[in-house]
């Protein structure tokens, strides 16, 4: 090929491109809606808890949450969808299937990850390894360091999407396993320290991966009022300097609405948790424009 | 011709890299939680999915075994509750007769953890269902002989966990203070110098809860015993379940 005419073609190529779209998208702000949806503590909670249920009356239900994910993604494609651990141990379908239908059912919601709650490792790092096959999701967790189980190699400390032009990072954190779970069933799962692993993962999303959007799975808990050194959501948050939203689980907080927490920044983050047994989905809806800048406490949140 | 080009060309570079300088900032943020109700229609192909399988287990869960005339929690009491004593008796009844055929030994109490009913249980029938929604977990009876010491130790760690954790054949009784008052077990003053069968399950010896005054156990019997399947087995017997808060754990004002 003629060197000339491609350089003249890639180059009218790249004129009718800016007239018909950049140029344009400079001048004017462009706009880019991300929303997340979330749940945690789902439990093998698969079918709608009976009229009668004394808690939770005809609420919950995976083909319920199927068609409400369903119906958010046709209003915003830039939709991802999380889950915050213990997806396994709470109804019979795990104790008949080992948590083969949950998987499948979270593939085919498509739910781009979770994290490991502990009890996902209620039938074994075994029985978590051997429902693999069916999770058509990441399992991310930064803090559980798996070298010498089964699992080593089958999950990711974090993620990246990239949706709408925008990158958004996604990590995992889980809670200490030692005393929770029994040694025989997690092996020899190392558990590293949560605060210390949540600041490496979330600098290296922000610096090197450079991630326009961050948020944590994490297991660790809402927060603890008499055990004051177990690390939980709330002290994670005040400790993070990028990370923008806290995905929570473990103990089943149902919150009037989510918390807003000053970061270590003082900037505002937000954690989140919707109780448990599917009966709620979070959703953040995040809004960006190119024609502001992000000045300090500049974001609008409501919540 | 290539000289006009030439500059076409890096006119083109600056805008693009003008234009990439300006970031997307985050401006707003909405945050909600979406109830999931009969209002979220239904995913027909998922449900189709689900089918088979529910209709297997309901097959196996759903015949009638009991009836419960009014609901069980494990929060309707401070010290003890009418679902955490219903669990600690059904442990007593069920897995004595198999401790004492194996080793001529009677249980002297209960201990189980207050954590580990998952689920309360709803006025009406009763069926191996209800077992397997407040007892999910595979967790098997084990009879643990412990000194009178860590006895002692362990009505310390219940009188200050503030949690209701369910037991049978043991009377606790404390002070406006919390000090411990009376420990009665089978009916008998405690003795530290005795020694005691507790059953319990195998999570909470194995360190679960962090009920550290297993560690120093004498001996343990495993008795494989399901508490899921002890429970069925307890529904299968009775015909109501008439479990209540009562005054095996109390506090004198």
């Amino acid at each position: 090929m003629n060197r000339r005419k491609f350089i003249s073609d890639t180059a009218a190529a790249s004129i009718i491109g800016l007239g018909g779209f950049s140029l344009n998208a400079c001048m004017q702000p462009k706009k880019k809606h991300i929303t997340i949806l979330h749940t945690n503590d789902v439990h093998s909670h698969i079918d709608v808890f009976p009229k009668n249920h004394s808690r939770f009356p005809n609420l919950g239900g995976l083909a319920r949450r199927a068609a409400l994910v369903d119906k958010i993604r046709k209003e915003n494609a830039n939709t991802l969808l999380f889950d915050a651990g213990d997806i396994f141990q709470g109804t019979p379908y795990f104790n008949f299937y080992g948590g083969e239908l949950e998987f499948k059912l979270m593939s085919m919601l498509k739910y781009d990850a979770a994290t490991i709650g502990n009890h996902d490792f209620d039938n074994g790092i075994e029985g978590l390894y051997a429902q693999l096959p069916h999770a058509k999701f990441e399992l991310l967790s930064a803090n559980y360091d798996f070298s010498n189980t089964l699992m080593d190699g089958h999950t990711q400390p974090y993620k990246t999407y990239t949706l709408d032009g925008l990158k958004i990072g996604v990590y995992g954190i889980g809670i200490a396993l030692k005393g929770l779970v029994s040694p025989q069933l997690f092996k020899e799962t190392v558990y590293l320290d949560p605060f210390e692993i949540a600041l490496d993962t979330e600098r290296l999303l922000k610096t090197k991966e450079k991630c326009d959007l961050i948020i944590c799975l994490s297991h660790l808990g809402y927060e603890y009022a008499i055990e004051e050194n177990k690390p939980d959501d709330l002290q994670l948050a005040k400790k993070t300097n990028y990370t923008d939203l806290i995905i929570g689980g473990h103990t089943h907080t149902f919150l009037d609405k989510p918390t807003i927490v000053k970061n270590n920044n003082d900037k505002q983050t937000l954690v989140n948790q919707v109780g448990c047994f599917g009966i709620n989905l979070g959703r953040i809806d995040f809004y960006f424009d190119n024609a502001k800048n992000r000045i300090a406490d500049g974001v609008s949140i409501t919540v | 011709m290539s000289l006009k080009m030439k500059h076409f060309v890096i006119f083109i570079t600056f805008i693009l890299f003008s234009c990439a300088q300006r970031q997307a900032s985050l401006v707003k943020i909405d945050a909600k939680q979406v109830a999931i109700d009969s209002t979220a229609g239904t995913a027909t192909a998922i449900q189709e999915f689900i089918t088979p399988y529910q209709n297997r287990v309901n097959t196996i869960l759903d015949s009638t075994l009991a009836y419960a005339p009014r609901p069980l929690t494990k929060v309707d009491g401070e010290y003890n509750t009418s679902e955490g004593n219903l669990m600690a008796d059904i442990i007593l009844s069920e897995a004595n007769p198999i401790f004492k055929s194996r080793t001529g030994n009677s249980i002297d109490f209960v201990l189980l953890n207050h954590g580990g009913i998952r689920s309360n249980i709803s006025t009406g029938n009763v069926s191996a269902r209800t077992a397997y929604e407040v007892m999910p977990f595979e967790n098997s009876i084990v009879v643990v002989e412990l000194t009178g010491t860590s006895v002692l130790e362990m009505a310390h760690f219940l009188i200050a966990s503030k949690r209701a954790h369910p037991i049978a054949g043991l009377q606790i009784i404390i002070d406006k203070n919390d000090e411990l008052k009376s420990l009665t077990i089978q009916g008998k003053p405690f003795s530290e110098k005795q020694h005691y069968f507790v059953a319990t399950s195998n999570y909470l010896v194995s360190g679960g809860d962090n009920m550290v005054f297993f560690k120093n156990m004498l001996n343990i019997t495993n008795t494989n015993y399901l508490i899921r399947n002890a429970m069925i087995d307890y529904f299968k017997k009775v015909d109501t379940l008439t479990a209540a808060v009562d005054n095996r754990f109390y506090k004198i004002n």
